[in-house]
């Protein structure tokens, strides 16, 4: 029964213009796909902000879990030579 | 007025979209959710402003010291020439649907012939708005098909809705005296052409949406000539009190 008196939750992805990817505006309810798209353009891109949506129900992303943060983020912390700019170039290397 | 059919046709069509407009209006922070309240009154906001680019025309050709804020704001009710079904209220959601979609099944087929008209401003008022027209009915038959299609509740509602407002629909096609003689000259839209094309797509959509077409017999009119239901006077009030009460008042 709450399945039915409440709509499922939608991610909502605008690309602003051609050439740039899709970029998470936020989340709207609907009761499908069809009608996620409605109610993006509706609430997104009242005010010309998009040329392109795409629409994911919220059940379907897996995050990461904040509790693991230690063990999946701050290891890359002090790797700065995976920075390409660690690395000197020669001058003879242009355009790089 | 020497263009007074002009003048009149002009508000034939822009009155319908300003009253519809403020009906819609009225639904602003009061939508079902808020996705569909904003869709509403986008859908509000679009149908102003249409409004605006008519009115502006019709006063320009008037030949008298009108703005389009007079004619929106300042005429007396029996000079409104919307049609009965745009000023019916929002008893429910599914007359809001039921009302919008019998609507704009009918306006997207008048600006698809409107933007062929010689008179430029006409065709081109007409052609910028299709596309948020098209929409329009996008919006609605999609909610009707939901509603109709949906659970016994909504079933039973949509089709409350639409055997309510099915009563107005043949007066969207009456012609009154300026729309014969704009269509005789070619300007304007001979409305009868597209009447049965109407009820044919129309229908198509109520079968789809499960619901069943009505077959009234009888119907109203009057609105077009200015005989509008009782509904008209308080929308008046609404949309009028500001102006009457702070003339020339701007924001």
């Amino acid at each position: 029964m709450t399945e039915k008196r409440n709509w499922p939750l939608w991610e909502i992805f605008v690309r602003s213009k051609n050439g740039l990817e899709h970029r998470h505006f936020g989340s709207l309810h609907a009761a499908d796909a069809e009608m996620a798209l409605e109610n993006a353009r509706d609430v997104y891109t009242r005010r010309n902000e998009g040329v392109s949506i795409w629409v994911v129900e919220s059940k379907h992303i897996t995050a990461s879990n904040p509790v693991n943060n230690g063990e999946m983020f701050e290891p890359a912390k002090d790797k700065v030579y995976r920075h390409p700019t660690f690395y000197d170039l020669p001058d003879e290397v242009k355009h790089m | 007025m020497k263009n007074l059919n002009l003048y009149n046709y002009i508000l034939t069509i822009a009155d319908n979209s300003l009253i519809l407009a403020q009906r819609l209006g009225e639904l602003c922070g009061h939508g079902p959710n808020l996705e569909t309240d904003i869709a509403l009154t986008n859908i509000s906001l679009d149908l102003l402003g249409q409004t605006r680019s008519y009115y502006q025309y019709a006063a320009k050709i008037s030949g008298e010291d009108k703005t389009e804020d007079d004619i929106a704001f300042l005429r007396i009710e029996r000079e409104y020439k919307n049609c009965l079904l745009v000023e019916q209220p929002n008893t429910h959601f599914g007359h809001v649907i039921g009302r919008q979609f019998l609507f704009d099944s009918y306006h997207l087929m008048l600006m698809e012939k409107l933007q062929d008209s010689p008179d430029e401003t006409l065709a081109a008022i007409a052609k910028k708005g299709i596309k948020e027209v098209s929409y329009h009915k996008r919006f609605s038959s999609d909610w009707v098909k939901r509603l109709g299609d949906g659970t016994e509740e909504s079933n039973a509602k949509m089709q409350e809705a639409i055997d309510d407002l099915w009563h107005y629909t043949d007066e969207l096609f009456f012609m009154t005296e300026a729309e014969k003689v704009l269509a005789e000259d070619g300007i304007g839209v001979d409305i009868s052409t597209f009447k049965k094309k109407y009820y044919e797509e129309v229908s198509e959509i109520l079968k789809e949406a499960t619901l069943s077409v009505p077959e009234n017999k009888y119907f109203a009119k009057g609105g077009k000539e200015g005989v509008h239901t009782e509904y008209m006077g308080y929308i008046m009030a609404d949309l009028q009190y500001m102006q009457r009460t702070y003339p020339n008042m701007t924001w």
